[in-house]
């Protein structure tokens, strides 16, 4: 007997999706149905929520096969557009990372540095159907004699291309601000000294994770829109950490989850992989993802019912705690005060702003949402979980 | 405080004074160069950021003027390119007079080149460099 009110298999609603019956909304219009059904009511009228996000996610990068040369090469060291690639894998396989910058970067010599162009930006140009310039060099052998290589290639002429993010869509994000006395260049942007300024990095209601909060559907084997084509999460991401202190709602108040990513990279677009330059930082990309959530019980619409005033996360000092690795916060704030673009840290009023796009979250939960009512899109049952902790909603005093 | 950018334009006969030097130390204008060109046996450019009590600058373009110096009020341009720009909204963290906001019903980001003064923070902080400044002619300046 089962411990909820509604159940539905990953099988009912494929099927109602097939039949064109499935109902699908996005997570932000989930917070409504849920305040105005309950979850039990939202749970029989929805099958399936659809959620997004796009910003700059670090651990992202791409294996390609580049083809043979005559005579036959393994390659050792391997430059794209003057980007090294990692070349220990094989002959030709390599491992291109997202913040990879160009071998000649000033980096930081000229502070703050501009890193114009990386990885990401690579990936993002193969993508766009440019050319780009790969080089080779490797010690020669019986089986393979070739010594060096050059030669210019699309995406179209690579044999095999995987994106391939060993950690994506990490689930809530500090709130970065910089109490230190001096200007300070991160990750998390360009952060003025004294607190003057907050910088967040979530999609917050819209965000897969947030929604899933406990990976109770998203898990190994889940197909997903990632870069403008269809990927698979293929593994809790690195530093996946489900012990994370949690709310009530089982969504965590600080950095948490995280997804391993797969793809076909010839599938994607450069509308939804985008090179990025962090002043003072290096390069990345920005990485696009989608993830459907099916409404199998009650618990999977009050989770992804979350609004964003029901999801906080912690004010960290970027401009001396996290270099010096100081697990401290200056309190709590949640995604609707930082979406209102002022926050306060001890006191003191902070402008914030955000480096995930709200907007482009909203279109691939638009975008998913279309292609599976348009039967375009199947939900797939994960074959394994990821790591979790125990939780159940408290709901005796509702 | 006054800031405004200029383009100067130096004839031969003035090249070999130090007009800039003068401007600092006799008027207290605060200049930062923006560009500067040469062009061999003809007259030199100079693209200048002054900053200073708006008294003080005034007197120190009659000065110019005074020196046969061509004096020509430019504005940085600042233009974003929306097929690049994904919205994200770091620069309105960096943008000083909220030419680049946030529309809260929908967390679009909106950028305004009215209420923009150039002042260029949003091109450094951009992570897809779609923000680009040039500098434009405003108008020449009345005698």
């Amino acid at each position: 007997m089962s411990e909820f009110t509604v159940n539905k298999t990953y099988a009912e609603i494929n099927a109602r999706i097939k039949s064109g019956e499935a109902v699908v909304v996005t997570a932000e219009e989930m917070v409504d149905v849920v305040k105005k059904e309950g979850p039990v009511g939202a749970a029989k009228k929805i099958d399936v929520v659809t959620t997004g996000t796009f910003s700059i996610m670090c651990s992202s990068g791409a294996f390609f096969n580049f083809g043979q040369t005559t005579p036959t090469i393994k390659a050792a060291k391997v430059w794209v557009n003057k980007v090294p690639a990692y070349a220990g894998l094989a002959a030709i396989d390599i491992y291109l990372g997202a913040t990879e910058p160009t071998e000649d970067d000033p980096l930081n010599k000229v502070y703050p540095g501009e890193f114009g162009y990386g990885g990401g930006h690579v990936i993002e140009d193969l993508v766009a159907g440019k050319k780009v310039f790969l080089e080779a060099k490797a010690y020669p052998t019986d089986c393979y004699a070739n010594t060096k290589c050059k030669k210019e290639l699309t995406l179209a002429d690579m044999k095999h291309a995987l994106l391939c993010n060993p950690r994506n869509g990490y689930q809530n994000y500090n709130c970065a601000v910089n109490l230190s006395e001096k200007t300070v260049y991160t990750y998390m942007g360009m952060l003025k000294p004294n607190c003057r300024n907050a910088n967040y990095c979530s999609a917050g209601e819209l965000s897969p994770l947030l929604n899933d909060p406990l990976y109770r559907t998203i898990g190994m084997g889940t197909r997903i829109f990632l870069g403008g084509g269809i990927g698979y999460v293929t593994w809790q991401g690195t530093q996946h950490n489900p012990q994370a202190l949690r709310g009530k709602n089982g969504v965590p108040k600080r950095p948490a989850g995280t997804m391993m990513v797969q793809g076909d990279l010839k599938q994607m677009s450069a509308k939804w992989l985008k090179g990025v330059s962090i002043r003072g930082y290096g390069t990345s990309m920005a990485v696009g993802i989608g993830v459907p959530i099916p409404i199998l019980n009650e618990e999977m619409a009050q989770f992804t019912g979350v609004s964003d005033e029901e999801i906080f996360t912690q004010v960290v000092d970027y401009g001396h705690d996290y270099t010096n690795g100081i697990q401290r916060n200056y309190g709590e704030v949640s995604y609707a005060q930082l979406k209102s673009g002022e926050i306060e840290v001890a006191g003191k009023k902070v402008a914030t702003a955000p480096l995930s796009s709200v907007v482009k979250a909203r279109e691939i939960a638009e975008l998913l949402k279309k292609s599976i009512m348009e039967k375009q899109f199947f939900l797939s049952e994960p074959v394994d979980q990821f790591p979790t902790v125990d939780f159940s909603f408290d709901n005796s005093n509702k | 405080m006054y800031t405004r950018i200029y383009k100067l334009m130096f004839p031969k006969e003035a090249s070999d004074q130090p007009i800039i030097y003068r401007l600092v130390k006799q008027y207290d204008v605060q200049v930062n160069i923006l560009r500067g060109e040469i062009t061999p046996q003809h007259e030199g450019n100079l693209i200048l950021e002054f900053k200073g009590e708006a008294d003080k600058v005034r007197a120190g373009l009659a000065f110019l003027k005074e020196q046969k110096i061509g004096v020509e009020l430019f504005a940085t341009k600042v233009s974003r390119d929306e097929e690049q720009c994904f919205q994200c909204g770091a620069c309105t963290g960096a943008c000083p007079v909220g030419a680049l906001h946030i529309r809260r019903t929908d967390m679009a980001v909106l950028f305004d080149p009215e209420k923009c003064t150039g002042c260029g923070h949003c091109v450094r902080i951009c992570p897809v460099k779609a923000m680009n400044v040039s500098f434009d002619q405003l108008a020449r300046v009345a005698s």
